[in-house]
């Protein structure tokens, strides 16, 4: 059920993306150069199918893109799909990356915050999440590029070589996410603490490692877990810009530079796409959430 | 029956424990001390706030820091005071080994992502007295054997959330007495239980104290539950103990006007009364602390002297005493 | 007991004052009069190129100077000028994008709630399917689609974030629904519109308020975002993202152009987060009783 949800949703952002590209009128005009005469500009609307009323256009891409035909692509003369599908396990790997970097910084901090609760370690921590809310994402970027690869020079800020090249735009993606993702993990380790199931683990002397460690963070991971699909589609809504300022050869980057470009088959297939997994991901939010918790799997 | 002079298993001596919280000080546990011996069962009987339930974290060290602090007094366990041992000797050998808990509210106690088999495991894994998986399992099946879990062996990979109330008390028993403990401390085992389960609690606890020899402290506010079967009882109020002694001394020939007003607040079958009795008042505020005895704003025999100095201990009988000026 | 009472007041008055976010005011405040100022203060023009000035560093390095306090960048233009009027950018902006999202997202969120059914259904569709897709490509596919500019870039920002305001003041909404003075006022026979608006707005403002202000970082760094990548704010006019994308070539050689503007933005995001959260705090009705 949740999934035909997640199909109507995919589907309407296809239409919402339809709409956005053609807003402004007509396309041929950003395409060929200004001296170009009215009707070269005539031969390229029917060549591009653009001189058919909206919805008629709608209907025949909607009706191509089914079946795995985005057109090609206006600079490249490739078809779409097969540029965007090339692009898309970089995205994903760093992505995936992102959100391992900030679900682990994430659980160490918050984590020992709530062990350590009013210690300076608790405030220091609150204080760095208060100032890496307040910074935005691709600032972090280019400060890192600055300071680690220009300053210092020990890690690269372009491509996708070797590992290290992952090391930096990781970290940036994942920024965005540990901030909130360390409070969460601290108040419900807080909670988690305070309760009766703990104690009795103290009473019978689980040593005190163990109990934070193994019975305390189990709990307190509930409620992260359940939400990582939305942080996995966070990620992935900011791999356009952080993309682009790392040059990482990925989906993201490749739509932004089509959008300038109006190169709109490959837009309309990237940024689709991009949904597509962003839906899915949030769908899976509920599926993880019945594998943690014991209690819902059977409720079903 | 000549009394025999044993060396008590337990032997709390003038324990204090207090809170120290924004507001002010909170005197949990003002000087409490008693003993236990091994097979035998103390009930500690009180309202809440009169301390019970601290007395007995207190001596598993298990007080909520950093605001709580057992600031005085003696905790002699077989020996040794093991107010003197440090925390990471205390988590190996002390707790789940020589004493353990059983706390009182079965549906928070256990936790929910662990399953049963694991969680019952855990004392056997943490204290060394199981090393292999194999081992660790067949503690765990034998140990539900005997607090009466019926097919232990099909439900180890069950959650708590699958377990009725009493049972869930009884996986909690379980782990307790796992590691053969000397002492076992009861909170109030019965408090969340319906009445017909109450009596199978008790009756466990029993039997478990048959097999094993364990000293077992029962906290209640339940007169009915301590005298089935606690054979001495320690009323507490406002974090001392106002009168301790023999159970049916207790019950026949209260001492303390507490006491005396607790068996009254028990409706008796068979008794005419128009109106349930209740005891005036409310109970002490322990951030500001009534001078002198704790009780005297609600007891209808007070004197002036009540007011002004806590009254003495007076031995009553072989072993019991009260603190009351109403003695002397 | 009633001698306690008026030291208590006092006391609680003195900690109002100590728990008062003067920070985030000061900043805030600073940052709103150079947004009204503007071109009074700053202490050159911020478009005047100078190109034999360009790249100067910092006064407090070797080779910089007072007249250009925080440097010039690569085309000679004072930074600081060019900060202050960023300044005045982003209030424009976001003066104008939060009220409009708020209003537009808060009456969706009304009229979901309250008449429920079909509509209902209908409007959530409509803000599942848009938060489908990441907001940003689609924020920079409108903006390429229509000019960029400062009134692309509010239009943007309305558009992507009214869904945020509708998600919420529907939850308000249906919470309040049940109560009872709801009821009462059905029952008096007044009209749907004056329900909502009589009834509900009152009691949602205050969500709305705390929401508008902890959006303010979050569409400064949107704004930011969309004129970095080209597509939000338009030379002549400066923004603080504007002036991040013109300083990324030159990050080898002058590491004040690119850190000092995204300092801007990230100083004015935790005033206005900081100032978001005591908001929050005050207007919390759990606390309003002390």
């Amino acid at each position: 059920m949740r999934v035909l949800q997640g199909i109507v949703c995919v589907i309407g952002a296809s239409v919402i993306i339809f709409i956005a590209s053609r807003v402004s009128g007509d396309v041929t005009l950003l395409l060929l150069p200004p001296d170009a005469q009215p009707e070269q500009h005539e031969i390229m609307r029917r060549e591009l199918g653009l001189d058919k009323p909206y919805v008629v256009q709608y209907l025949i891409f909607a009706s191509k893109a089914v079946r795995g035909d985005f057109g090609n692509s206006y600079r490249w003369q490739m078809p779409a799909l097969q540029l965007v599908l090339e692009r898309l396990p970089a995205t994903i790997q760093l992505a995936v990356c992102a959100l391992i970097f900030s679900v682990m910084t994430a659980l160490f901090f918050g984590v020992l915050s709530a062990v350590y609760q009013g210690s300076w370690f608790d405030n220091f921590g609150k204080i760095f999440a208060l100032l890496g809310q307040a910074m935005p994402g691709f600032w972090v970027g280019l400060m890192f590029i600055l300071f680690f690869a220009v300053k210092l020079g020990i890690l690269p800020a372009f491509g996708r070589e070797g590992y290290e090249h992952f090391i930096l735009p990781a970290i940036t993606l994942g920024w965005y996410s540990v901030a909130a993702q360390t409070r969460m993990v601290r108040s419900a380790m807080l909670d988690v603490l305070d309760s009766d199931y703990i104690q009795t683990a103290r009473a019978v002397g689980v040593p005190k490692k163990i109990l934070i460690w193994k019975y305390a963070l189990r709990n307190a991971a509930v409620p992260l877990v359940t939400m990582l699909g939305v942080y996995f589609a966070a990620m992935l809504g900011g791999s356009f810009i952080i993309e682009t300022i790392f040059a990482w050869p990925g989906v993201g980057r490749t739509v932004v530079d089509a959008i300038f470009a109006r190169d709109y088959p490959v837009v309309q297939a990237g940024v689709l796409f991009t949904s597509i997994f962003y839906v899915f991901s949030n769908l899976l939010v509920d599926l993880t959430y019945g594998l943690i918790d014991p209690r819902i799997r059977y409720v079903r | 029956m000549a009394v025999r002079e044993k060396i008590p298993l337990l032997s709390v001596e003038n324990l204090k424990t207090y809170l120290f919280l924004r507001r002010g000080v909170v005197k949990a546990v003002d000087g409490v001390s008693f003993q236990v011996q091994e097979r035998e069962t103390l009930g500690i009987v009180g309202e809440s706030g009169s301390g019970k339930s601290m007395t007995c974290l207190s001596i598993l060290r298990l007080i909520p820091e950093p605001a709580g602090r057992i600031v005085e007094g003696k905790i002699i366990l077989d020996g040794t005071d093991i107010l003197q041992v440090d925390e990471q000797e205390m988590a190996s050998q002390v707790r789940g080994r020589k004493i353990s808990m059983i706390s009182q509210d079965p549906l928070t106690s256990l936790n929910p992502v662990f399953s049963i088999g694991d969680q019952v495991g855990g004392p056997f894994r943490y204290h060394g007295l199981k090393k292999d998986r194999k081992g660790i399992r067949e503690a765990v099946v034998d140990v539900l054997r005997r607090v009466r879990i019926p097919s232990p062996a099909q439900r180890l990979k069950d959650y708590p959330y699958q377990f009725s109330g009493g049972m869930r008390q009884r996986v909690v028993a379980a782990m307790a007495i796992a590691c053969g403990p000397r002492l076992l401390i009861a909170d109030e085992p019965t408090s969340a239980l319906d009445v017909t389960i109450q009596i199978q609690m008790l009756q466990l606890l029993e039997e478990i104290q048959q097999e094993t020899n364990v000293g077992l402290i029962l906290i209640t506010h339940d007169l009915g539950v301590a005298a089935y079967i606690c054979q001495r009882i320690a009323v507490m109020y406002a974090g001392r103990i106002v009168e301790f002694g023999d159970v049916r001394t207790i019950y026949k020939k209260p001492s303390h006007p507490y006491t005396q007003a607790l068996l009254n607040s028990v409706p008796r079958l068979g008794e005419k009364k128009k109106r349930l009795f209740n005891i005036e008042g409310q109970p002490p505020d322990l951030l500001n602390p009534p001078i002198g005895c704790a009780f005297w704003p609600r007891c209808d025999r007070r004197r002036d002297i009540c007011q002004q100095e806590y009254p003495p201990t007076i031995p009553i009988d072989r072993e019991g005493y009260a603190s009351c000026w109403l003695l002397t | 007991m009633t001698s306690q009472s008026a030291p208590a007041r006092n006391k609680s008055s003195i900690r109002w004052m100590l728990r008062f976010p003067w920070i985030p005011m000061i900043i805030l405040f600073m940052v709103f009069s150079s947004a009204l100022l503007g071109p009074i203060i700053t202490p050159h023009k911020h478009g005047a190129l100078n190109l034999g000035l360009a790249m100067k560093p910092p006064f407090w390095q070797e080779n910089g100077s007072m007249s250009y306090p925080l440097g010039t960048d690569n085309m000679g233009r004072d930074i600081l000028s060019r900060i202050i009027m960023g300044a005045r950018i982003t209030a424009i902006v976001a003066l104008w994008a939060i009220p409009f999202s708020g209003a537009i997202g808060a009456l969706m969120g009304m009229i979901a709630g309250y008449f429920g059914g079909k509509i209902d259904m209908l409007i959530m569709r409509l803000v599942d399917i848009q938060m489908s897709v990441p907001s940003l490509a689609l924020a920079l596919i409108l903006a390429a689609s229509l000019k960029p500019g400062v009134a692309t870039v509010i239009i943007v920002i309305v558009v992507t974030y009214w869904t945020w305001y509708a998600r919420i003041v529907r939850g308000e909404v249906l919470s309040l629904k049940e109560r009872d003075f709801i009821a009462l006022a059905r029952v008096a026979g007044c009209s749907a519109w004056s329900i909502l608006l009589k009834h509900f707005l009152p009691n949602i403002f205050n969500t709305l308020l705390v929401l508008a202000t902890l959006q303010l970082g979050s569409v400064i760094t949107y704004e930011a975002s969309l004129s970095f990548l080209g597509l939000g704010i338009q030379p002549p006019d400066v923004s603080w993202g504007l002036m991040l994308a013109d300083a990324r070539p030159y990050i080898t050689v002058a590491w004040w152009v690119i850190a000092l503007p995204g300092l801007a933005i990230v100083i004015t995001c935790l005033g206005s987060n900081l100032f978001g959260d005591w908001l929050r705090d005050t207007l919390d009705p759990k606390r309003r009783q002390l």
